[in-house]
């Protein structure tokens, strides 16, 4: 076997539309109703409870139950305007449906998130705003990254009247959301058309291939504007730490995770032999995404055991009747290449220890392979920030306040670029909070202004 | 194996379940199919006077749905049979002779006057049919014409139709009783006057099942309109089993033999109905929402429950309800149950907390933990032994209504200090 054997092709393009289709069906409006009639409306809701932007689940569910489907979305879209994008992505298995009481009933929760896309979807499809901007209030924020954080604190900035402008340092606004998530968990124009939806209320200015530090810099936005949001997310990819990382072949997931939600799916070029380093969502969504390209054999090693793999049970059944191969307790050692072009990689079997650390045990194996993806976390850079009077960080992330506010007294942030769960729903929520704390900002220095 | 043979008024069935005068009675190819599923008797679907046939309308059903569920109630705006008069004589007249076995009851309505009963009946005699039923129930179309539930609720032309129909027929004779009134005892009291061998009931229930809001008309709607139309289905069975019991109590009409119609749709319905009283028992709705082959339950599941309950007959059972069921005056004012919830068994839905909270008398606590568990407990002290928590709970067995012996004796209203007329 030649090493370098990386092409497209490997599928039909039937085969592999056929690959990249819906995760889920959408529901039908009969599966819709006949789902919702299994919520049994609790009272004080642990899916409510357990949904990081607060939405009333029971109440959504219901007015879909009585073909109240706009105002289903609605709810839904009150608390997180991302709510469509969430319905497809949420790691629900362990937020809202985790806690769904019918898990303990029916061993089968109320299908919370099938449910929200469908809402969701209803309303777009209809062509609904619900949103209107409020009474101007003469205010500008600027807001750093399109992202799910910044265009959720974006949209509830103009709900409250404000003016508003997002910095995207790539091409096209949504960030993770048009660029991150795998690409059969958001088909078609999915993530465009929510950007275009939260846009559409007006107030927005997006500033699209604008980058922080490079071409403005965070003291000239507290200068300019009344308050800056900060929704940088990651914006740097954790190395392997062992020698020719840059061989020909290696990939950083994350970035071929975008190629493949930006090009044509029958051109992506994807190795025979592939393997996965690491052990959370993003390895997985690789993972999967290269087997569905027509890799033919494809191995996630994970250094820890699978109980420690940060992707949850779900993503790792998908990646298992994918085909992927999950290998555990083994760390990469070595890249063996030919002239500079990945042949194999050579793992160390690894064991944890009484006190939970984990060693290599001495024995190794190889893995033949064309292709190595590197998804063992992303990190916050925090050089862009600019020296001087710059946010405090802790533990690599900029460090908030319940209210999302940093250190510096007119600056927020939220999403990936601060401590929590790195989920879409949480930097949603982020955002929102943000918001609200910036409005209550602005109010109280109006008051004192004119006090 | 039980025997479910059912004798009523005469007429013998191999079981109590009949398939009751509606759609799908109207013709011998249906009955024949339902008596091939294994249909105890059927009442035939009501002929009317020699002459033009009434003329039914398309789009004739409606229904009400619930919980994404079909059916729950149902209603219909269709007439009597739209064939000519002696296609269904000869159909009925040849399954009798070709189905010996089933009981076949003819249901008829014609105008009120002697001749017209008179001569309907020499007709229907002919068939070798088992009985026939006076449809005086039937609320919309026919009654604007005076027949229908414009009989059923006089119950002076009840007493005197009924004494007709046995002064011109050797027939039994079944009237069908209306519930579009306020008590059903009068028209039963005039049935048994007339000399009737049984009552059915009940008949639909005047009904608008919906408006479209689209079109701002009832359904279902005919070319824009729409009439109230006969209610059925499982919605009507507590308004039917209220009515035959009240049939079954009463003095006057205590053994006049019944035929129970109303939401039945499966044998636990039967029995219940069995238990007031009931010789036989009618079914539509159900036949209507899943085809005659639901008969194999009714049989098999009431068959069951007979052997377990140790009845060798449908006279073991019958009325055996009846002497529970009292006025409220006679309920005992002492008696007292308290809910408790098995924290086991409980799901932590809420439900029973926040209706209690909100609609009755806030005797359900509701407690968090850290770990967000939540536990609801009843509150003794204030539980009246109401049954909302029990009956809203979707776990079974999570919620009992458990008595409690608070030593007093049975005092009932007509004892009790309270009462003024005392």
């Amino acid at each position: 076997m030649k090493p370098g054997d990386i092409r497209s092709g490997r599928l039909s393009s039937d085969e592999i539309s056929h690959n990249f289709s819906d995760l889920h069906a959408p529901l039908t409006e009969l599966q819709a109703i006949q789902e919702s009639a299994r919520c049994l409306f609790c009272h004080d809701a642990p899916c409510t409870e357990a949904c990081p932007t607060d939405i009333d689940v029971p109440g959504f569910i219901r007015k879909i139950a009585s073909g109240n489907v706009n105002g289903a979305a609605k709810s839904i879209l009150d608390e997180n305007i991302m709510g469509n994008t969430c319905g497809n992505v949420c790691p629900v298995e362990e937020l809202c449906e985790q806690v769904c009481v019918k898990n303990t009933s029916e061993e089968k929760p109320v299908v919370i998130g099938q449910l929200q896309r469908y809402a969701t979807d209803f309303l777009f499809d209809c062509g609904i705003q619900p949103f209107e901007r409020g009474p101007e209030t003469g205010k500008n924020i600027a807001v750093v990254g399109a992202g799910p954080a910044g265009l959720s604190c974006a949209h509830r900035l103009s709900m409250l009247g404000h003016n508003v402008t997002i910095f995207e340092s790539r091409n096209e606004p949504g960030g993770l959301n048009e660029y991150g998530l795998a690409a059969y968990k958001m088909l078609d124009d999915r993530a465009a058309r929510e950007v275009a939806f939260i846009l559409d209320i007006g107030g927005i200015n997006v500033e699209t291939g604008q980058s922080l530090g490079t071409d403005f810099d965070l003291n000239e936005l507290r200068n300019k504007y009344d308050a800056v949001f900060i929704g940088l997310g990651h914006n740097a990819v954790n190395a392997l730490g062992i020698d020719n990382e840059n061989t020909e072949g290696v990939h950083n997931a994350v970035d071929f995770i975008e190629r493949i939600r930006q090009e044509n799916l029958s051109t992506v070029a994807v190795g025979r032999n592939v393997v996965v380093i690491g052990g959370g969502n993003t390895a997985i969504d690789i993972a999967v995404q290269v087997k569905k390209l027509g890799a033919e054999t494809v191995t996630l090693v994970y250094r820890r055991g699978v109980e420690q793999m940060a992707a949850t049970e779900f993503e790792q059944e998908i990646a298992q009747t994918n085909g992927v191969l999950i290998r555990t307790q083994a760390r990469p050692l070595r890249i063996h290449s030919t002239d500079n072009q990945l042949r194999a990689v050579e793992f160390e079997y690894t064991e944890i220890g009484a006190n939970g650390q984990m060693s290599g045990t001495g024995e190794t194996f190889e893995l033949p392979a064309d292709q190595l993806f590197k998804a063992i976390g992303q990190s916050l850079d925090p050089s862009p920030l600019g020296g001087g009077d710059v946010p405090e960080l802790a533990g690599g992330r900029i460090s908030v306040d319940p209210n999302q506010r940093t250190s510096l007294p007119d600056v927020w942030a939220g999403g990936d670029c601060t401590a929590g769960n790195d989920l879409t729903v949480v930097a949603v929520q982020d955002g929102k909070n943000a918001a609200r704390s910036i409005n209550e900002h602005l109010s109280n220095n109006e008051y004192l202004n004119h006090g | 194996m039980a025997d479910l043979t059912c004798n009523i008024a005469g007429i013998t069935s191999p079981n109590p379940f009949w398939l009751a005068s509606a759609p799908p009675t109207d013709k011998r190819y249906n009955v024949e199919r339902a008596f091939e599923a294994g249909w105890g008797g059927v009442v035939w679907k009501t002929l009317g006077e020699d002459g033009p046939p009434v003329v039914n309308v398309s789009s004739r059903y409606g229904s009400v749905d619930y919980n994404g569920q079909r059916m729950m109630g149902f209603n219909n705006i269709e007439l009597i049979t739209d064939r000519p008069l002696q296609i269904n004589l000869d159909e009925i007249t040849a399954v009798k002779k070709a189905w010996p076995d089933r009981a076949l009851v003819v249901s008829l309505m014609v105008p009120c006057n002697e001749q017209a009963w008179k001569d309907i009946l020499k007709k229907v005699e002919q068939t070798g049919c088992d009985g026939v039923e006076l449809n005086f129930g039937c609320p919309h179309g026919m009654s604007e014409r005076g027949m229908g539930a414009a009989v059923g609720q006089v119950p002076e032309y009840i007493q005197e139709v009924t004494e007709w129909c046995k002064m011109h027929s050797s027939l039994p004779v079944f009237v069908k009783l209306t519930p579009n009134i306020t008590d059903i005892r009068p028209p039963a009291r005039a049935a048994f006057d007339g000399g009737a061998d049984a009552v059915s009931l009940i008949n639909t229930i005047n009904s608008i099942v919906s408006v479209d809001l689209d079109i701002m008309a009832p359904t279902p709607t005919v070319a824009g309109k729409g009439v109230h139309g006969g209610y059925c289905g499982p919605a009507v069975k507590p308004i039917a089993l209220s009515m035959v019991s009240e049939i079954a109590r009463d003095p006057h009409t205590r053994n006049l033999p019944i035929s129970g119609i109303g939401g039945i749709s499966n044998w636990r319905d039967a029995a219940e109905y069995i238990s007031l009283g009931c010789g036989s028992v009618q079914v539509c709705t159900a036949a209507m929402r899943y085809g005659f082959r639901i008969i194999d339950d009714l049989v098999d599941g009431l068959n069951n429950w007979m052997d377990d309950k140790g009845y060798s007959s449908l006279d073991d059972f019958r009325g055996a309800a009846i002497p529970n069921v009292t006025d409220w005056q006679y309920l005992d004012l002492n008696y007292k149950t308290i809910a408790a919830i098995d924290q086991d068994k409980c799901i932590e839905c809420g439900l029973c907390h926040i209706v209690c909270e909100d609609t009755s008398h806030q005797a359900i606590s509701a407690t968090k933990d850290e770990n967000g568990k939540r536990t609801y407990t009843v509150i003794d002290e204030e539980c009246v032994g109401c049954n909302l928590c029990y009956l809203v709970c979707p776990v079974p067995k999570c919620i009992a209504m458990n008595e409690v012996d608070n030593g007093l004796p049975y005092q009932n209203w007509t004892e009790h200090p309270n009462n003024p007329a005392r």
